[in-house]
């Protein structure tokens, strides 16, 4: 009786452990995109071919743009330094995992933010931004360096992530005509849409395991 | 004057192309991630395999033009979110009995929509639509080609639906003019008309 009583425990915290391993989880296997122009512009074609990443960039600009000039110079600032302050602390953890249910959310949720057009103060983008920087930096930094990336490889992604940035934030922010700006949540339904179907993927070996 | 508008329209559209390029990423092959475009590719396509899928993409579009503001910005906006949702059920085994007959009765009801011009509050529209994203979700947010990025191909799947929402907005332009309505009105009953013969396939 007691033996039956505990296989649900056990169970429940066998399933407990799978979601944290999911956390975790997808050891870094990333490898660094040889460019054959040097290490720098490696790091920038690394962002370049790391869809989470570019998605993330665009939605935290999209939201940026949508809450005016202010909010996307705070964003400016605050995603590439949060970006290069996380891969720092991430080369310091070569084996840590790609963490792809924590970037998924971050791209996700900024994305739904852009398609509710969230009135949010440019304090608050810039601490998303911050955020969402620190976790997808933290990830490059982590998967990169044993990739063979160094300290400019980072930096070339961290300018990949400025130049993206500056580029979609600066267009989202001119915008005026009503259909335009709509056009931006409609981009912002479709990050959050594949972040959603993402979030199945990454789910779906745990239930069926 | 009229020049300046048109400077106007064509510095948006550079715009908005910059944007639409922007958002989708890396359809480039990387020979280090292997699978990406091949996975970008094959969800874009996946949604236009269906006939029932691309006419009720099509109707949506179509219904939120016959619509107008703000119903043709709210439909395309929510359908792909709801849709994924939809996806996300499928993908996590939740079961959702009559899948096919979803879809096939959702081509009817939203081409029916369209031949009535049927003006329900914003928020049953979004309703209505919501409701049948999920079928469409469900029945084609799941079938991953191997070695594919799901990330990739999920955003091809989304992007797609969005695309061929565009296109019935594109077509319910037309709406605005006498002989266009019409066309609008015979498109919803074509609509309608293939959804019955998919309801009938389905259920036979």
């Amino acid at each position: 009786m007691a033996g039956n009583r505990l296989k649900p425990n056990r169970a429940v915290a066998l399933h407990v452990a799978g979601a944290l391993l999911a956390l975790a989880a997808a050891p870094a296997h990333a490898h660094l995109v040889e460019t054959g122009f040097g290490a720098f512009y490696d790091g920038l074609a690394h962002v370049a071919m790391t869809p989470a990443d570019l998605l993330v960039v665009v939605a935290i600009a999209l939201l940026a743009g949508q809450r005016g000039t202010q909010a996307a110079r705070w964003a400016l600032l605050a995603l590439p330094a949060a970006w290069l302050l996380g891969a720092t602390i991430g080369t310091r953890f070569p084996s840590a995992a790609a963490l792809p249910l924590l970037t998924t959310l971050t791209f996700a949720a900024v994305g739904a933010l852009v398609v509710f057009d969230a009135k949010l103060r440019a304090t608050s983008v810039a601490l998303l931004a911050a955020a969402a920087g620190l976790v997808h930096g933290f990830v490059n930094g982590a998967t990169m360096l044993p990739g063979g990336a160094g300290t400019l490889a980072l930096a070339g992604a961290v300018a990949a992530v400025f130049c993206l940035l500056v580029i979609v934030a600066a267009e989202v922010t001119t915008l005026r005509a009503g259909w335009t700006r709509i056009a931006v949540r409609v981009a912002g339904s479709w990050i959050a849409a594949a972040g959603v179907l993402m979030l199945g993927w990454l789910a779906r070996p745990l239930l069926t395991a | 004057m009229k020049s300046k508008v048109i400077a106007s329209n064509c510095s948006a559209l550079r715009r908005a192309a910059s944007l639409a390029l922007a958002v989708v990423p890396a359809v480039a092959l990387a020979h280090e991630e292997t699978g990406q475009a091949a996975g970008f590719l094959a969800g874009l396509v996946h949604p236009v395999s269906g006939l029932d899928h691309v006419l009720a993409m099509i109707a949506v579009g179509l219904w939120g033009a016959v619509l107008g503001l703000p119903a043709i910005w709210v439909l395309p906006v929510a359908f792909p979110l709801v849709m994924a949702v939809g996806g996300l059920m499928g993908l996590l085994g939740v079961p959702l009995p009559g899948v096919e007959v979803g879809i096939a009765v959702s081509a009817i009801v939203l081409g029916v929509m369209v031949l009535a011009e049927v003006r329900p509050p914003l928020w049953l529209a979004a309703a209505i639509v919501a409701f049948f994203a999920i079928f469409h979700g469900h029945a084609h947010g799941r079938e991953l080609p191997e070695g594919t990025s799901a990330l990739l191909y999920s955003l091809g799947f989304v992007v797609a639906t969005g695309l061929l929402h565009a296109v019935g907005i594109a077509l319910g332009v037309a709406h605005r003019w006498a002989l266009g309505r019409q066309a609008v009105r015979v498109a919803g009953g074509g609509v309608a008309a293939a959804g019955c013969f998919f309801l009938w396939r389905a259920i036979a």
